[in-house]
């Protein structure tokens, strides 16, 4: 006990020591830091801050030192997690290789897979990007038809993946493709590591409605990938990508839990916008009650997350509680966005302008943007599903 | 804090699981609503509780408890809430127990917490005066006697007023309804001259009363804690009430739920299980996501009362409104996923729905926790 009590008072003070004030600040979209060739740091004080991070091992401080972590364990990286946050620390790097890939890797990866990639997410130099959905292949993943054909050493690949986060910034690419084309639907899937500077790849934006274009679609002509590319068994990709698609969830479900390091928060947005009381009070009963049932509804999944950890550690619980993470917390993103627009009333609508504050265009578009929180990542429907099926036992068709 | 229970934790709750599935199933509670039992609950299940030593779960050693803490409170009620199992359990030991541990006096705490611990005095909480909670609404007059006091007025939805062998009067020394200045808590014979007990005919068969208070004199020895500052200890009986009847709460909404489910996997529609049908998978998870949290919340708030009373007022309303919440949707979901049968008295879905009922007008409900949440948050 004393020893963790030691731990999380030497991580604090390394941390009130070497986070620069300017990154203890709430974090905008444009001031993340994504890494990778084409990747450029937003200021000299995140630079400092990913490097002094990074020369910790504490970007990713659960993975092996020799790959770039701290070769800590679960409950060392959840104190390290609870004080940034306590201590409103950004995150210095983001990072699909270390949020998704990077564990599927340590997973399945071989051994000369995990030193060829884990050491350049874990040190900003690599940027990942993530292939599974296709145009005909959404809800129903493993009807996916990008192909790979086997060519002496080589995949020879062809098809187009789509909503492929940054896909136009990404130095690589882990891609779900049909390797046989016979086989049931998700026995003939293999797990392919991608260079987005081989040949025949092309990569197209998606504007959304929220007018940002962070999704792609990505095409593949007769692409060659070297056959040491392939993770985990050919045909094999479903387990790994199942695997990934696990962390992508628990990713998704923490969104709302990292309000603490958010611009701007549904208390504050009704305290500028709203009539309050002198003793600062929401005077709109109706507005109030919608602020009080959105915070109720944070505090119950923030709990519920910390529940979930200690009946992990505790080795006690049913396990299936985690399976309501990802619904919850992403609909809860959703109605917080839907809040903060409706209290900022016309304020709230601005697309660009000098008439409206970041904060205001930032909450407009947000709103937009979350919408895809609860289709990206398994959508609400197939949540609900996923936990008739395995929480509930009920008889299903998926 | 810990939102997971411990071993022993988890062995009592078994315990209890298996004593009232044996003893207190659901058909003893039909069995005492149709022959109209005036207690609404059974002496006979009452002493065995109190045996096994539920009536004592909170209370120090000294005083002859089991000193286990309120968690513990909160696994049983949630079992007894599974079965619906009827006891003075809460009225007395919660609401009254926690009351004489925070506000009495040594001599008052020798006098009644051994008794209580044995399950050989029944409490009940006499606050209310509307017929919506109001914790500060009190208007009934302390007026000071030559002895003591003397109260006069009426208080309602006294739950478990119609067996208490003692009530805990909250009635105002001073100042107008509405202010935290100026309660005071008796804790008076139900049996004085000048109280009469009018047993109410709730939805849920047990035996909440509305209580007449006729000059009654109250003696001097008889106040718990300062005469006009009952109120930060009124608070915090009221906020352990809450976690505790939210536990109660979960229990009942467990069951409908686990019975619903059973249900969706044996009836047989159009040729098909009706839990094939994804409109009832869906509405089914939904109901397991709202259980999920629920279950945090009523863990939190009850460990709260054990390890983070700091925490407990904002907790204790999480937990009231998720659960009154909770129930409505599980209950209804519960009758109409049944069909038709769920209409009918015989299957006990329509007894879980009672319950819930007036669980949800016990103590505040959802619109006076989230008002509160908001107040306490500072907004």
């Amino acid at each position: 006990m004393s020893e963790t009590t030691d731990f999380r008072a030497s991580v604090r003070r390394w941390l009130e020591e070497n986070c620069p004030a300017s990154q203890r600040q709430p974090i905008t979209p444009g001031e993340q830091y994504w890494g990778g060739r084409n990747g450029s740091f937003p200021s000299p004080d995140a630079q400092l801050w990913f490097e002094r991070m990074r020369d910790q091992g504490w970007v990713v401080p659960e993975w092996p030192q020799e790959y770039g972590g701290a070769g800590l364990g679960e409950q060392e990286a959840r104190i390290i997690k609870d004080e940034m946050r306590r201590l409103r620390c950004r995150s210095p790097l983001f990072s699909l290789g270390i949020w998704m890939l990077g564990p599927a890797l340590l997973e399945f990866g071989n051994a000369e897979q995990k030193a060829l990639h884990l050491p350049g997410i874990a040190q900003g130099r690599a940027r990942w990007c993530q292939g599974y959905s296709e145009p005909g292949a959404g809800s129903d993943l493993a009807s996916l038809q990008t192909r790979a054909d086997i060519d002496g050493d080589h995949f020879v690949i062809n098809g187009s993946k789509i909503w492929t986060s940054q896909a136009d910034r990404a130095d690589w690419i882990f891609c779900l493709v049909r390797t046989d084309p016979a086989a049931r639907k998700q026995e003939g899937i293999s797990f392919l590591l991608i260079d987005m500077a081989s040949p025949g790849i092309t990569v197209r934006p998606i504007e959304l409605i929220s007018g940002h274009s962070e999704f792609c679609q990505t095409f593949f002509d007769n692409v060659r990938v070297p056959r040491s590319n392939l993770v985990g068994p050919l045909h094999g990709g479903w387990g790994v990508a199942k695997a990934l698609l696990k962390h992508e969830r628990k990713l998704m479900s923490e969104i709302g839990v990292e309000s603490a390091t958010r611009a701007y928060g549904a208390v504050e947005c009704a305290k500028r916008y709203l009539p309050v009381s002198a003793s600062g009070q929401v005077e709109d009963a109706v507005m109030r009650d919608r602020l009080a049932r959105h915070e109720m509804q944070m505090h119950a999944i923030g709990l519920t997350q910390q529940r979930i950890i200690e009946e992990s550690k505790a080795r006690t619980g049913t396990g299936l509680t985690a399976l309501v993470m990802k619904y919850c917390g992403t609909e809860e993103e959703k109605r917080r966005n839907e809040l903060m627009v409706a209290m900022m009333g016309s304020q709230g609508l601005g697309w660009e302008g000098e008439e409206f504050s970041g904060a205001e265009i930032d909450t407009a578009r947000g709103m937009l943007s979350t919408k895809a929180l609860s289709i990206a990542g398994g959508s609400s429907e197939i949540q609900l599903n996923i936990i008739a099926k395995r929480a509930l036992g009920l008889p299903g068709v998926i | 804090m810990s939102l997971v229970p411990s071993d022993e934790q988890r062995q009592l709750a078994d315990t209890a699981r298996e004593f009232l599935r044996e003893c207190a199933p659901v058909a003893a509670m039909r069995e005492l609503r149709d022959g109209r039992d005036p207690l609404g609950y059974s002496m006979d299940l009452w002493s065995r509780m109190a045996e096994l030593g539920w009536a004592g779960i909170t209370i120090p050693e000294q005083y002859g408890g089991l000193d286990f803490g309120f968690a513990g409170m909160g696994l049983l009620l949630q079992e007894c809430g599974r079965t619906l199992a009827a006891s003075p359990l809460f009225s007395t030991c919660v609401l009254g127990a926690s009351a004489l541990q925070l506000a009495g006096s040594d001599a008052q705490k020798e006098e009644f917490l051994p008794l209580i611990a044995t399950g050989g005095l029944r409490l009940a909480l006499a606050l209310e005066e509307s017929h919506r909670h109001d914790p500060t609404g009190a208007a009934m007059p302390a007026v000071r006697s030559a002895t003591g006091w003397r109260l006069s007025g009426v208080k309602q939805f006294v739950a478990d007023g119609n067996s208490a062998e003692r009530l805990l009067v909250v009635a105002r020394s001073s100042g107008n309804a509405g202010d935290e200045q100026g309660l005071s808590l008796f804790l008076v014979d139900a049996g004085a001259p000048g109280i009469s007990r009018q047993k109410l005919a709730l939805m849920d068969s047990r035996n909440a009363a509305r209580i007449s208070f006729s000059d009654v004199d109250v003696d001097a020895s008889c106040l718990l804690g300062e005469e006009g500052n009952a109120w930060p200890v009124l608070q915090q009986v009221l906020d352990r009430g809450r976690a505790a009847l939210s536990a109660e709460m979960l229990g009942g909404a467990e069951e409908c739920f686990d019975r619903t489910v059973a249900y969706l996997k044996q009836r047989e529609q159009f040729g098909a299980v009706i839990g094939t049908f994804q409109a009832l998978q869906h509405r089914a998870s939904l109901m397991f996501a709202e259980l999920e949290l629920l279950r945090t919340a009523v863990r939190a708030a009850c460990d709260a009362v054990d390890t983070n009373a700091a925490m407990l007022p904002l907790l204790a309303s999480l937990a009231k409104a998720r659960a009154n919440d909770g129930s409505e949707l599980i209950t209804n979901e519960a009758v109409q996923l049944h069909g038709g049968m769920g209409t009918t008295d015989e299957l006990d879905i329509g007894l879980f729905l009672k319950r819930s009922r007036v669980c949800m007008q016990l103590l505040g409900d959802s619109a006076f926790h989230r008002n509160r949440y908001a107040t306490l948050r500072g907004f």
